[in-house]
């Protein structure tokens, strides 16, 4: 084979040896500002994938950017190695970088759909990665075939001719994977491939990057917010706060025994699909670059604080079979906190139901999403609507909610029948019902403060002087635990977990008795979702309220409902008491649902689960 | 603990609520005023309208006033020069300038104002209204901007008010494109939906939800439309149709003294120059205040990202 410019990749074999090793990378912000990442340092071996791990905005995708030798706009990569098969990527000339990039090292971004050129048919896309480097591969036109094959695509003349707009997302992530893996690089970077993917096809395309990292040998570095995703298929796994990796070892281990206080932090916070626990969440926000202070960057928010955490910078120290970055590693390993049960659901209430959904059947113009759907919401009751992405649960909130207003059938709320859309709805209906949306990031209006927001409600729903209407808001901004002094803040001062709140308290105000809440933890940290969730939760206990929560994650489910409706293709596929639809083996379409919700490895029940399937890759 | 609190906070004082009120678009003006781009336009501009605003107070003669030869070459005497009448120059200059500027600014507000309400009720009522709105803004459009405003002039007579609500008439529909669009963008948005679930009414939904987050958009339009409102009027004037010939007019100069421009150039450059350093400072501006505006108004998510990596200290 040709000696060119990339060195030629012949490995068919699982090869051992380190592949990548990052030692000291630092990222900084312009030519002197602080630094965004510093002190990283890991190795990966062949065949092995290593997840990175973190809250948004810890530096991950920064550091995986880095290891392509890439600096985002404004950022500089300041100092540090990346060695890759012994040659180091940032001490590189700029055309010899180029010609790494695609070969010897890939990148798959996390938005397959922006990452693909509309223009263009995905052979056309897939081939133009082989061309550009000329000389890694004899046969461009096989190679794709073979390619294809691996991603569990046809490679047929109709597929190649597609264009990606004619792709599900998941074919799309697939046609990026196969890009990725076209030139046999050394190393595959991921960046959230996943995230906008349900749990089925997540899971496919996670078999798939696990089989081709064996195969061929290639270390991988996966960037992931999503513990359970990691937990199934990385060997390593690192975890970043505020730009350095504060907890790095074996996956297994690490996340059955965590030790660092942030890890355990975010361990606690993800959902058990086995058993009903209080989530706890890490409170706070993660310091931004140049306001990390002298100590150890997590304390303002950690448990375990002492004085000298605040003063004194923490060195790694390898504890465990794994290195942690923490001054009381030696005293935390020994303490195992557990979470507790949520208390026992209420019984089942004979009570007339708050809302009462009956043979609902909706559409968007000609397409139909909805058929037939019926469902009861308790008084003093969560009920959870649980589906893939497409199942039509938000189409049923927005019914409900008046939002949507092309839908037949009935729902009857405290047994009066509702109108179709909003603006047909009394005041009093309105303020009954109230509804929390999916994104904070878009249901807060910019230019008002956080006073204003939640007050316009008061004012819309009732004559109360100023001095009423202000007392409440203050009260009710308490009890969604956020304190007077964010009245006068505006929306993008907050973080998004603070927005949330926010919303919450917009919908708290007015005193409701029912509260739909749409996915609204689906755009968080996992971190951040479990504070709002249990939120949730102690609100809706506290008031009573009757709440319909909508989301796609079953394991969320046993956190805060008693009772469960299971949407496929728009129509129910089950329902009944949570512990029913959990514990018993169900329906095709729930037990996929169930079955490919990824667990955490640490304390999912030995053997079964994610890590039971390791390496086998299963075709759907 | 929370629902019965026994002692129940003191009540929130109206300051703290409503914020320290923060002018975003005066800062973002502020912000474009200090870039290279932003500082020329806007001294360009304001140095024309100074001229304009304290000139009827040093003219050194009265406007009107025949003084001299006609076409007189500059001299120590007329600064400028004299026109076709010989007038002083000089003095037609600094006194005819400000019926022009309160023209335009009034064209511009008539414009902006027309087409934003168009424009955003076109985009947030969607359906019929869409329709019919946008179709009558077509027809408009259909009329080339001056030609409209000369059909109009020429069925009702030349007067100054008539004149401004011609030129502002004829902003209205591009006005309307462009807030029709950016009112889309916003009106898909959450805070609107939840603004409809209050039962609001759609008049107040586009007042207080929409339109405080067009704020950039519409002073970017208003700039652009200051300049073409200075333009037509400007042009309108050199056509005759503008104030009457004894009236001092930067366009009406331009075309009384074209045929002395062998004898006394000044008499035409220096009106046309003045209008083209305004049209060129409003233009400059507005341009600045848009690339700082875009920089502003990025989508929330990306605004919250770029706070992540702490890039708002840099720029």
């Amino acid at each position: 084979m040709s000696q060119s410019i990339a060195p030629p990749i012949e490995t068919t074999a699982a090869q051992r040896g380190v592949r990548l090793k990052v030692t000291d990378l630092e990222v900084r912000l312009g030519e002197s500002g602080p630094d965004v990442v510093s002190e990283v340092s890991f190795a990966v071996q062949a065949g092995e994938v290593l997840g990175l791990v973190g809250e948004s905005g810890s530096g991950k995708s920064t550091v995986a950017l880095a290891l392509l030798g890439h600096a985002r706009r404004g950022l500089r990569i300041t100092s540090g190695q990346v060695l890759l098969d012994g040659a180091d990527l940032l001490a590189m000339s700029p055309d010899a970088l180029r010609a790494a990039r695609g070969a010897r090292v890939s990148y798959v971004p996390q938005d397959p759909s922006s990452a693909l050129n509309p223009t263009l048919r995905v052979g056309t896309q897939l081939r133009e990665a082989l061309q550009v480097h000329a000389g890694a591969v004899e046969n461009p036109r096989d190679r794709v075939a073979e390619v294809m094959r691996e991603v569990y695509l046809d490679a047929t003349p109709e597929m190649l001719r597609r264009y990606p707009h004619q792709l599900s997302g998941g074919q799309q992530q697939r046609i990026a994977l196969a890009m990725a893996f076209a030139c046999r690089p050394s190393l595959i970077v991921l960046d959230e491939p996943t995230t906008g993917l349900d749990v089925s096809t997540q899971r496919h395309v996670l078999d798939t990057v696990r089989g081709m990292c064996r195969a061929y040998g290639v270390a991988a570095v996966y960037v992931s917010h999503d513990l359970a995703v990691v937990s199934g298929l990385v060997s390593d796994v690192a975890v970043m706060y505020a730009g350095r990796i504060v907890e790095i070892g074996r996956t297994a281990r690490l996340f059955r025994e965590p030790v660092h206080p942030y890890t355990r932090g975010l361990i606690g916070a993800v959902p058990s699909p086995d058993r009903a626990e209080v989530l706890t969440g890490i409170d706070g926000q993660q310091p931004r670059p140049g306001r990390r202070g002298a100590g150890c960057s997590f304390a303002a928010r950690c448990g375990y604080a002492i004085s000298d955490c605040t003063t004194e910078a923490p060195e790694p120290v390898v504890i465990a079979g794994r290195s942690v970055r923490c001054l009381r590693a030696w005293d935390i390993q020994a303490t195992h906190p557990e979470r507790p049960a949520v208390a026992s659901c209420p019984p089942a209430s004979t009570e007339a139901p708050t809302l009462s959904v009956r043979g609902v059947s909706a559409s968007y113009g000609t397409t139909s999403v909805l058929f037939d759907v019926g469902l009861d919401v308790p008084p003093r009751a969560c009920v959870a609507v649980v589906g893939e992405s497409g199942s039509g649960k938000t189409t049923l909130a927005r019914c409900a909610a008046g939002l949507h207003s092309n839908w037949t059938g009935e729902i009857t709320f405290q047994g009066t029948a509702l109108a179709r859309a909003a603006r047909q709805r009394g005041k009093d209906v309105l303020q009954r019902v109230q509804y929390i949306f999916q994104n904070p990031y878009t249901s807060l209006n910019p230019r008002k403060t956080v006073g204003q927001i939640v007050d316009q409600q008061l004012k819309q729903f009732g004559d109360l002087s100023f001095r009423e209407r202000s007392a409440r808001v203050v009260q009710v901004l308490e009890d969604v635990s956020l304190g007077r002094d964010f009245l006068s803040r505006y929306p993008d001062q907050l973080s998004g977990g603070e927005r949330q709140r926010v919303a919450i308290a917009r919908a708290l105000v007015v005193e409701p008795d029912l509260l739909i809440c749409d996915e609204v933890t689906s755009s968080l940290d996992v971190s951040v979702q479990a504070i709002i969730v249990e939120l949730l939760r102690r609100i809706q206990e506290e008031r009573q309220l009757a709440m319909i929560f909508i989301t796609h994650n079953l394991a969320l489910v046993r956190s805060i409902a008693q009772s469960a409706v299971v949407l496929c293709d728009g129509a129910v596929a089950e329902s009944g008491s949570v512990e029913q639809i959990l514990s018993r083996p169900a329906p095709p379409s729930t037990g996929r649902l169930m079955e490919d919700v990824p667990k955490l490895a640490g304390l999912a029940r030995p053997g079964s689960g994610a890590t039971a399937a390791g390496g086998r890759l299963s075709e759907p | 603990m929370a629902v019965n609190a026994p002692a129940a906070p003191a009540p929130a004082r109206a300051q703290e609520i409503g914020g320290i009120r923060r002018h975003q678009w005066a800062s973002v003006l502020w912000a474009a005023a200090r870039t290279p781009r932003g500082a020329i336009g806007l001294g360009l501009a304001s140095s024309v309208v100074l001229l304009a605003v304290i000139g009827p107070f040093v003219a050194p003669y009265a406007s009107d006033a025949l003084l001299t030869l006609t076409f007189a070459k500059p001299s120590g005497q007329f600064l400028l020069g004299s026109d076709f009448l010989g007038r002083d120059v000089l003095s037609r200059l600094l006194d005819g300038g400000w019926v022009l500027l309160i023209m335009a600014a009034c064209a511009t507000a008539l414009g902006i104002a027309g087409g934003a309400a168009a424009g955003i009720s076109a985009a947030y009522l969607r359906g019929r209204s869409d329709g019919i709105i946008m179709r009558a803004v077509d027809v408009i459009l259909a009329f080339p901007q001056l030609v409209f405003a000369l059909l109009l002039l020429s069925l009702l007579g030349p007067k100054l008010w008539l004149i401004t609500i011609a030129v502002g008439f004829s902003h209205a529909p591009q006005v309307a494109r462009v807030l029709r669009s950016a009112t889309l963008d916003i009106s898909e948005r959450d805070f609107v939906k939840a603004a409809e679930l209050q039962g609001m009414r759609p008049a107040k939904v586009m007042t207080k939800e929409i339109l405080p987050n067009l704020v950039s958009p519409l002073m970017v339009e208003a700039g652009l439309r200051l300049t073409y409102s200075i333009v037509i009027i400007a042009g309108l004037a050199f056509l005759g149709f503008g104030q009457p010939p004894p009236a001092a007019n930067w366009g009406l100069m331009i075309n009384e003294n074209r045929i002395g421009l062998p004898l006394n150039p000044w008499a035409v450059i220096v009106p046309a120059v003045l209008i083209a350093l305004l049209t060129i400072g409003t233009n400059t501006f507005t341009d600045a205040f848009a690339r700082v505006a875009i920089g502003v108004d990025r989508r929330p998510e990306e605004a919250a990202l770029i706070e992540d990596l702490g890039q708002e200290v840099g720029e």
